[in-house]
């Protein structure tokens, strides 16, 4: 396994290619079913509201997760991706109007490591607002 | 009620082994909207360097979401799971989850903390092979929001 973006070719301040995703109902309730999270609150409009959520809202894991197809795409390998780690700011809200939800990710590298490893600082937003903060992953190149 | 600054390293017996498919890998591949071949493919998981179809680097929640459970269930573990939302998670690889892999999970206590009537409780599950090669150590940091 190899990834196919090199270490050569990158510096600190390489941005990765941005990334955007639609989550519509739809793609909560495959998400559910893939990962085994079953929480309501993701699938249930008045069980979201009546805990004070403003709606219905996407799996943390499932913008995690689209925010590391960004890396893995970047970097050409999934095994490529070594270390991955996010905090969860801000839920992502997706209303029941068949267009649901975007998610923007954006990526660049902040830091160069040992062993052809270099660690890449993600942006996730959704309606201009950061969804996760202090998203990174250490690439293995 | 705070959490017990004494549960930091209590540790639970392994899980039963989970069997992972190549159809589950894919599940979640397509869930994430992934059209990797190297997720669906074996022919191209081999050209890229790999014994056998990968999962995407996140696929290892579905592991650790049920094995952390044990943390949620011990009744040490003072917690009002309705007022629980996920804060962090990491993931250290030490090699991708392929197809046909047979995983146990181990889980543990990280560190609990109280911060403005909030607990926070991060549980560790660790992913090893039956035959002890370790795969994936994953944490989440759960908190409970103050009544």
């Amino acid at each position: 396994m190899a990834a196919v973006v090199r270490r050569a070719d990158v510096e600190v301040g390489t941005e990765l290619p941005p990334q955007t995703s639609r989550v519509t109902r739809a793609d909560l309730v495959r998400y559910a079913g893939a990962s085994g999270d079953f929480n309501v609150i993701h699938w249930n409009e008045r069980v979201a509201t009546e805990v004070g959520l403003p709606g219905v809202i996407a799996h943390g894991m499932l913008t995690a997760g689209l925010a590391a197809r960004a890396v893995t795409a970047w970097a050409g390998d999934p095994g490529a991706l070594v270390e991955y780690s996010v905090r969860f700011s801000r839920p992502v809200v997706v209303p029941d109007d068949g267009v649901g939800a975007e998610v923007v990710v954006a990526g660049r590298v902040a830091a160069l490591l040992d062993d052809g490893r270099v660690r890449v600082d993600l942006t996730v937003t959704s309606g201009g607002e950061k969804v996760l903060s202090l998203a990174r992953a250490v690439v293995q190149l | 009620m705070a959490l017990d600054p004494g549960l930091v390293g209590r540790s639970y017996p392994p899980s039963v082994v989970y069997e992972v498919g190549r159809e589950k890998i894919a599940e979640f591949a397509r869930a994430l909207g992934d059209d990797d071949p190297v997720y669906r493919d074996t022919e191209a998981a081999r050209a890229a360097g790999h014994p056998d179809v990968v999962a995407p680097p996140t696929f290892a929640i579905v592991l650790s979401l049920g094995a952390g459970n044990v943390v949620l269930e011990d009744p040490d573990v003072a917690i009002d799971y309705s007022r629980v939302v996920h804060g962090e998670q990491k993931f250290v690889h030490h090699r991708p989850i392929r197809a046909g892999d047979r995983l146990v999970a181990t889980a543990s206590i990280e560190a609990v903390r109280s911060v403005a009537g909030n607990d926070m409780l991060t549980t560790r599950v660790d992913l090893a092979t039956e035959d002890g090669e370790p795969v994936c150590r994953t944490s989440a940091m759960l908190v409970a929001r103050g009544a």
